[in-house]
């Protein structure tokens, strides 16, 4: 047996060591469909309970929709469950190509490829489209999956400090002798629920004659006036030039993800992009539903202005109970606590309380920034949200942290 | 060495510490096990360290432990100069 004891020691030892560094994720089981409302058995054998979910990418509350379930079950009658094959073989239906046309109408792009994820999307789109003498100057916050991604193909890379536009001007200069720049960011950051001012970096793309990949995942469905993401917020709809987003979270929650943007680069992922070329597509009946999903957030706006609404009745409650949040008017609300422990603390005992949030700390987030990041949905009811900020402000007493600055909080628990 | 360590420490004031940030840094703070420096903006610091001394410093060597402090850095980059 090639598994000895002593690699059987060598493995258990080092979850031994995530778990002492605190880093260890534990398993939560959900027992029910996802909605603002769960069913959670936590920790691991615990009695099922109800608490209301405020840690989801729910944002349009798509994931349990009847409508969509139904089209989910109407595409498994009408194609089947699986594909058994990739994309270039024989794994593509008819209803791929039209989920890609839909996709590419409601984001107003020219073209769109779907990949089994967005985070195959971002592993795979760089390799596809640049060389050895390109660069990639990306924010240093974006997500892990881009810089995977970045890490994977050949071209050269830089980063600007986040959302600074002066500093990502300062590397367009520096990276003038190149023959392509690639501007890299996030639409809307996933731990601190900040907008990339997309209309500026579009600005300094023109001048300095680069390209923008943005990465849409938390945006795609509802940031802009008819959710068609971080391109539509700030009048850009035109000057993207590729997008990454996926469907597994406010589109749906499924799964997938797609490259879309200009013809010729959306070509070049079907031609090269290994996890597009390696690996079967969405199933039939993911297809199916995210088709159903798209036809509900083109047709009306009613679900992203609701979350509009719920995202700014949270923002204002949460700030009169005496926290302190982050972000802008984004449905990613970081209640700051700056102290691992404290975040952590916090975030059990919301659970006690029956809301279901999760603390973030280092590495995940920068050291000395932990919090807890509370995401709302348009599934969400106004006693919903009362309910969180009522605990939060119980939670909050106990603690003695209400009304206090990062300074208070750092005096009474450090960094 | 000290010209090199002051102009490694200037530029990392500039390219990684915020205006805001409460933060002092000297030749033996560390920069990547602090969180001041991650994994993926480091590539910035070679950038600099190969256009500023024309030098070419593989991957292998790069690491964060070496990316750890100004003093590391500046052998690192006092190795290659010859």
């Amino acid at each position: 047996m090639a598994y000895s004891d002593r690699m059987r020691g060598m493995f258990a030892a080092e979850i031994e060591s995530i778990k002492e560094k605190g880093l260890y994720k534990e398993k939560r089981f959900i027992c029910s469909p996802q909605d603002a409302e769960i069913e959670v058995e936590y920790p691991e054998g615990a009695a099922h309970r109800k608490v209301l979910n405020f840690c989801a990418n729910n944002y349009l509350g798509l994931s349990s929709h009847p409508d969509v379930i139904a089209a989910a079950h109407a595409g498994l009658d009408a194609r089947g469950y699986g594909m058994s094959s990739v994309r270039f073989i024989c794994g593509t239906q008819d209803i791929h190509r039209e989920l890609q046309d839909r996709m590419s109408a409601f984001l107003g792009t020219e073209s769109t490829l779907l990949f089994p994820s967005c985070m195959d999307a971002n592993a795979g789109v760089f390799e596809a489209v640049l060389e050895a003498e390109d660069v990639i100057i990306a924010d240093r916050l974006i997500h892990a999956s881009l810089v995977d991604g970045i890490r994977l193909c050949s071209a050269q890379y830089d980063t600007f400090k986040h959302m600074n536009m002066a500093h990502l001007e300062k590397k367009l200069e520096l990276h003038r002798d190149k023959r392509t720049r690639l501007i890299v960011t996030d639409g809307v950051f996933s731990m601190d629920g900040d907008l990339i001012p997309l209309d500026e970096v579009c600005a300094l793309a023109d001048a300095y004659d680069a390209m923008v990949l943005v990465d849409d995942s938390h945006a795609s469905g509802f940031i802009g006036k008819t959710g068609r993401g971080t391109h539509e917020h700030f009048g850009v709809m035109d000057k993207v030039d590729l997008i990454t987003t996926t469907f597994g979270k406010g589109l749906g929650g499924a799964s997938g993800g797609c490259v879309s943007g200009r013809a010729e680069l959306v070509e070049l992922c079907r031609q090269k992009a290994r996890p597009y070329l390696f690996s079967n597509s969405l199933a039939p009946s993911i297809v199916a539903g995210s088709i159903k999903v798209l036809e509900l957030v083109s047709g009306s706006t009613e679900r992203r202005d609701k979350l509009e609404r719920n995202t700014r009745y949270f923002r204002e409650r949460i700030t009169a109970a005496g926290l302190q949040v982050g972000g802008q008017d984004t449905p990613i609300v970081p209640v700051m606590l700056y102290n691992a422990k404290l975040a952590n603390d916090m975030a059990r005992d919301m659970y006690a309380e029956g809301i279901y949030v999760i603390g973030f700390f280092f590495p995940v987030v920068p050291s000395g920034a932990a919090r807890i990041r509370v995401q709302l949905s348009a599934a969400h009811e106004t006693e919903h949200i009362d309910k969180a900020v009522a605990a939060f402000r119980k939670i909050g007493e106990k603690y003695g942290i209400l009304g206090l600055d990062k300074k208070g909080i750092v005096e009474k628990y450090g960094l | 060495m000290d010209e090199m360590k002051d102009t490694i420490l200037e530029y990392i004031i500039d390219e990684y510490v915020d205006e805001d940030d409460d933060l002092e840094v000297t030749y033996d703070t560390p920069l990547i096990s602090s969180g001041i420096v991650d994994s993926f903006s480091m590539v910035s610091l070679k950038v600099f360290l190969e256009k500023k001394y024309k030098i070419s410093l593989p991957d292998s060597e790069a690491t964060p432990e070496a990316f750890d402090t100004v003093d590391s850095i500046c052998k690192l980059v006092d190795r290659h100069l010859g």
